[in-house]
């Protein structure tokens, strides 16, 4: 009953309330452009799932985040305006090419641990910033990409007016989250927790390392992938601006304010920043006057964020409400509490 | 045979300020194992501090840098009190974090103050010295004596004196530091003091040939980055190695190969030899 109040945000009541909330959204909100933000920010927080497999997951810090997320968008974007793909067909490549370059960056980077990861990461997102803007042949440079197609809606949904693309978007965020919530259940969830806790603990339980750090590598590249294509579908206009260094860091405080290496952290950071960034319209410029500062509060007072503080605080809950319990129970508990948080 | 030279003297240059930049950022990694993202933050800081004291306040170029130097030096030591030192215990994720948060911090108080506009700093030493053909602008050859005086005095520092033995004490094992009583706090807090000084002082050295904005940071700091993994983290002599091999290849590279596409040929480099030696060039032992 414990592990059940400890993981509330995982009861199937709290889920649905959140679809159907999300179902109605449209028919609530006020105009057009109220839909657009909250579409903007699913496929934000897409991206950030894919963030969090790696990095909340297993614990290796990634800085190119972004710039996966700008190659999604670029290779739909260049094979529907310049080649004329149509969207599918395009949408389908630009996930395979995130894949495979997520595969190569992926075996040459995570041969480096802890810092050097993270600097080379932040290395190969740059890299990927100034081939945008300099590769003018392919990629029009500084001018950016126009023109990019629309999904085609088969003749049955207009995917280029406002709802139905939310309706869209809003179908791959829950794909992307149900698969997720596959993934932290499953021994493949669980081994890239390992990992994050501990190398060579993970290594001496005979757990390849490499193959289950470039998995993790790929599958996070790809969800990148998928919110930068589903991006360039929706604005219809990029530019190299989409890989600057700072949309990841945007992720990363996302990320962190929901609640890292958890399953509803992605959901609530980015979905509840973006909306306080877009209420406070006059903030736009200085926010990181702001997120700067709660990024480091964050880590230092609430490493785990809103989700994990919330599932601490209803553990600790439980726990007084049940006094009389044999020690050795409340262990269990305890462990079965902290696994659910990991999970959670 | 001049435009070669010319290029001996940008490599130069451009080596002088990066191993300024990287060898504090060297200096806390030996120190906290932390890798400072906000270090790029602080030069930029220290650049717009030169900026102020000099246009706003019309102090002369010497005074502005020196006055700079010491804001920073405050910023950074404020840095370890208020978010690394809390964070000494956590793993090694929210370091970085925390960093990227003064980072963007730092980067939006400048903006907010002086726009995202690009600013010139005039320097005093605009000349050309002409040696029989070979010219050097003043303000290239004060970076490189510059630096290497920087260098030399830092150098002294480390060795010569009580509290820059800390340092390297400190550098070398913790617990054998803590054991024959060394503050940690207090080394710590001098490292911050010192990366922050070598950043404001490259920074004000170099603003004069280049431009001042909040992003200018960017790329200084990543280079650094691929400099202080080339020459093994924690190591001074490997950032000043290090600082020149990346300031000649650009120098030589934006020259002889490509302009466009000299920021990188630095990150290729690190690519490379990441790829081929994880550890780095120079490192002793794998991380």
């Amino acid at each position: 009953m414990l592990f059940k109040l400890g993981s509330l945000l995982m009861k199937p009541g709290a889920k649905m309330a959140l679809l159907a909330f999300a179902l109605v959204f449209p028919f609530l909100a006020a105009n057009e452009y109220q839909v657009y933000v909250m579409a903007s920010a699913f496929v934000w927080a897409i991206a950030v799932y894919g963030l969090n497999i790696i990095t909340g997951y297993c614990g290796q810090l990634n800085l190119a985040h972004g710039g996966f997320f700008a190659i999604g968008a670029y290779t739909l974007g260049l094979l529907t305006a310049d080649a004329g793909w149509s969207f599918w067909p395009a949408f389908v490549a630009a996930l395979v090419m995130t894949a495979v370059l997520g595969f190569f960056v992926g075996i040459v980077s995570l041969r480096l641990k802890e810092h050097y990861f993270a600097i080379f990461t932040l290395c190969v997102g740059f890299i990927i910033y100034l081939l945008i803007d300099k590769w003018e042949e392919l990629t029009h440079g500084p001018i950016g990409v126009r023109d990019i197609a629309a999904p085609s809606g088969f003749g049955l949904v207009d995917f280029t007016e406002t709802t139905p693309f939310y309706y869209l978007v809003l179908a791959f965020l829950v794909f992307s989250i149900w698969f997720m919530g596959r993934l932290s259940r499953s021994l493949l969830g669980r081994t890239f927790i390992a990992i994050r806790n501990g190398d060579e603990l993970a290594q001496s339980l005979g757990i390849n390392l490499m193959r289950n750090k470039v998995l993790a590598f790929v599958l996070s590249t790809t969800y990148a992938g998928l919110a930068g294509a589903l991006y360039a579908g929706m604005v219809r206009f990029i530019g190299p601006e989409e890989a600057n260094i700072n949309h990841t860091f945007d992720m990363i405080t996302y990320l962190l304010v929901g609640g890292i290496g958890t399953l509803t952290g992605p959901l609530l950071g980015t979905v509840g920043i973006v909306w306080i960034t877009q209420s406070l319209q006059f903030l736009e410029e200085y926010r990181m006057i702001i997120f700067g500062p709660l990024l480091v509060i964050l880590v230092i007072f609430f490493p785990r964020g809103i989700t994990g503080q919330f599932l601490t605080w209803m553990h600790h809950k439980a726990q007084s409400l049940a006094p009389g319990k044999k020690q050795k129970a409340s262990k269990v508990q305890t462990a079965s509490a902290r696994e659910a948080e990991n999970n959670a | 045979m001049n435009l070669f030279f010319q290029q001996i003297i940008n490599g130069l240059t451009l080596g002088s300020i990066y191993g300024l930049v990287a060898l504090g950022l060297t200096l806390v990694y030996g120190i906290l194992h932390i890798p400072n993202f906000a270090h790029g933050a602080l030069y930029m800081v220290g650049a717009f501090m030169s900026y102020f004291f000099m246009t706003d306040l019309g102090m002369h170029y010497w005074i502005a840098m020196a006055g700079s130097a010491a804001v920073v030096a405050v910023l950074a030591i404020l840095c370890e009190r208020l978010v690394f030192h809390p964070l000494r215990n956590s793993p090694p994720i929210h370091d970085k974090i925390a960093a990227i948060g003064i980072l963007l911090f730092l980067e939006a108080v400048v903006q907010m103050f002086w726009g995202s506009d690009f600013r010139r700093l005039s320097s005093p030493f605009t000349g050309i010295m002409n040696f029989d053909g070979l010219i050097i602008p003043e303000q290239r050859l004060l970076i490189i004596v510059g630096a290497f005086a920087l260098v030399i005095a830092l150098q002294l520092f480390l060795r010569k004196t009580m509290t820059g033995a800390t340092i390297i004490a400190m550098a070398q094992s913790r617990e054998g530091a803590f054991l024959v009583g060394i503050d940690a706090n207090r080394v710590a807090m001098m490292t911050f003091a010192i990366s922050g000084v070598l950043a404001a002082v490259a920074a004000s050295l170099y603003a004069p040939i280049n431009l001042v904005y909040p992003a200018m940071g960017h790329l200084v700091i990543m280079k650094a980055f691929v400099i202080i993994i080339l020459g093994g983290m924690g190591s001074i002599p490997g950032a000043i190695a290090g600082g020149m091999i990346i300031g000649f290849a650009e120098a030589f590279g934006g020259f002889y190969i490509s302009t466009a596409y000299k920021d990188i040929i630095a990150f290729g480099l690190l690519v490379l030899i990441l790829s081929v030696r994880p550890q780095g060039l120079f490192a002793k032992g794998a991380h």
